[in-house]
């Protein structure tokens, strides 16, 4: 097995934390962190859909870009900073509301996927927040900038700490601490003030859950892990329930589930193709996401139940007669349902609803069957507005 | 009742001329939860370090090879409804298997406790 020695990974700032509660730390996207803590996977899987998971995800990558020179009109520097931003991806980010958090793609020129990242507009006129993910950050991060030109800064925000706390309670046990987020809806973000420090605060995740991902500096994160633990609503998870809770919540994982070959359409994320977007067709690789649009492309990601040992990633998808058509690209046991689920990616003929198919594992044909994903219901908390 | 050890973490406890083999507390510890047991068809004839089971946690699969040369002769069916057992008490109620050991001279080649809580240490 090839193994990554421990001076080439990188630490986030609550290392010291995850070993004394007992992590066992694994590396990941080039950091050093806890998959689990001593209670395990299914535990804090079930214990985040019930209660409050509290995950460091600091290896991600929370940046800012900024307009060297705002305006101070704060309608004509959004524009502005949109217009920079918008020739990479495929969101409408010129009609975000200040607060607002948008799911968005990076693109190829054959409209492959570089990234998946939040792209959210801040209360400062000309300045966009953005995440991308831990193993794809330092090419996301020069592609940006590259584009900011002199007309815009990327300020890259990977250096402190960003917490995810997910579950039914997290909004009761953040909202204790820092009433102010109860008025964030789903996918709205702002700045709040505790402990002397301005966090920024999204109510958004990567579990199906209602919760919040919270940026604050490296030096207040022990802090801010520590008093967040203190409510009893709240236990430390691990990459290994980070993963299974995605998986149950239908969200794809890049590098697994997304690679520059796939097409938005392909992967069942057309949605994040805004409208205004397609309309002007003005987004990289917008022939062939247009056309796989109107014709249906040539594979299309699906949910899977798989009957039996799980189906993990690489595993072959089987039509009735036993050919192949289709490859598993995440896949493993689904603690809520207690059954193997799998997402993958099968042609146009076989994503129906029920749909029966096989996985092979091990090489043997094992019953699988097309299913509507998110495989757990999503419980986010959408403000009517 | 002797039980050996594989350096893969295998046990094979040696009852006469049979061997129940499973994986041991510090496998199980590594593994996390157990989520389902891939178990060997009875009659299978297998030589030593074939694979002969497989255990699936939330994360990966590994697979559990035989320690000693032999055939199947019971599978634990019990662990196709409740794989957690193998974490619960991986020597007693989560044993994997049982092999007709064919030649008890291999067990010579495997660890001894102590050999084994050396590995482990």
């Amino acid at each position: 097995m090839a193994q990554t020695s421990a001076e080439d990974l990188k630490i986030t700032p609550l290392f010291d934390q995850h070993v004394a509660a007992g992590g066992r730390m694994v590396p990941f996207g080039g950091y050093n962190l806890p998959v689990q803590y001593p209670s395990g996977i299914m535990t804090e899987h079930k214990w985040t859909r019930e209660q409050a998971g509290l995950f460091d995800v600091s290896h991600m990558g929370p940046s800012f870009l900024a307009l060297t020179q705002p305006s101070g009109d704060a309608e004509a520097d959004h524009a502005a900073i949109a217009a920079i931003i918008e020739p990479l991806i495929s969101g409408d980010i010129a009609a975000l509301k200040p607060g607002q958090i948008r799911y968005t793609l990076l693109l190829n020129e054959t409209g492959g996927v570089i990234d998946d990242l939040m792209v959210a507009r801040t209360t400062t006129p000309g300045t966009l927040y953005i995440v991308v993910n831990a193993g794809t950050k330092e090419g996301d991060f020069a592609r940006i900038a590259a584009a900011a030109g002199d007309k815009a800064k990327l300020t890259r925000a990977d250096d402190g700490a960003l917490l995810a706390l997910q579950g039914p309670e997290a909004v009761g046990v953040l909202s204790a601490m820092i009433p102010g987020v109860v008025e964030l809806g789903f996918m709205q973000f702002g700045t709040f003030e505790w402990s002397g420090e301005t966090l920024t605060i999204a109510r958004a995740g990567y579990t199906g859950e209602d919760g919040f991902e919270i940026l604050s500096s490296a030096a207040t994160a022990p802090t801010l892990w520590a008093a967040l633990l203190s409510d009893p609503r709240v236990k430390p998870v691990g990459l290994g329930a980070r993963d299974s809770l995605r998986l149950e919540a239908g969200l794809p994982l890049y590098g697994h589930d997304l690679n520059e070959t796939t097409s938005p359409i392909e992967a069942d994320l057309g949605f994040a193709v805004s409208k205004r977007r397609r309309e002007a067709a003005d987004f990289p690789g917008a022939s062939r996401i247009l056309a796989e649009r109107e014709n249906g492309p040539a594979r299309k990601r699906v949910g899977l139940i798989v009957e039996g040992a799980p189906a993990r990633e690489g595993a072959e998808i089987l039509d009735e007669a036993g050919a192949v058509i289709g490859v598993v690209t995440s896949g493993g046991f689904a603690p809520s349902l207690g059954k193997a689920i799998a997402l993958g990616f099968v042609p146009p003929t076989h994503t129906a609803i029920g749909t029966k198919l096989a996985v092979s594992v091990r090489g043997r044909a094992q019953s699988a069957e097309v299913v509507a994903t998110p495989f757990v219901p999503h419980r986010y908390f959408r403000k009517s507005s | 009742m002797t039980t050996k050890f594989t350096p893969d973490h295998e046990y094979i406890r040696v009852e006469g001329a049979t061997g129940v083999v499973g994986i041991t507390n510090y496998a199980q510890e590594a593994l996390g939860d157990i989520v389902f047991v891939e178990l060997p068809s009875v009659g299978k004839v297998l030589k030593k370090g074939d694979e002969a089971a497989v255990v699936e946690s939330v994360k990966a699969a590994s697979e559990i090879y035989a320690p000693v040369s032999g055939t199947v002769t019971e599978i634990n069916e019990a662990l196709s409804g409740e794989p957690g057992l193998v974490n619960q008490d991986p020597t007693a109620g989560g044993w994997i298997y049982k092999i007709a050991i064919a030649d008890a001279g291999e067990l010579d080649g495997l660890l001894d406790d102590a050999g084994y809580a050396d590995l482990t240490k």
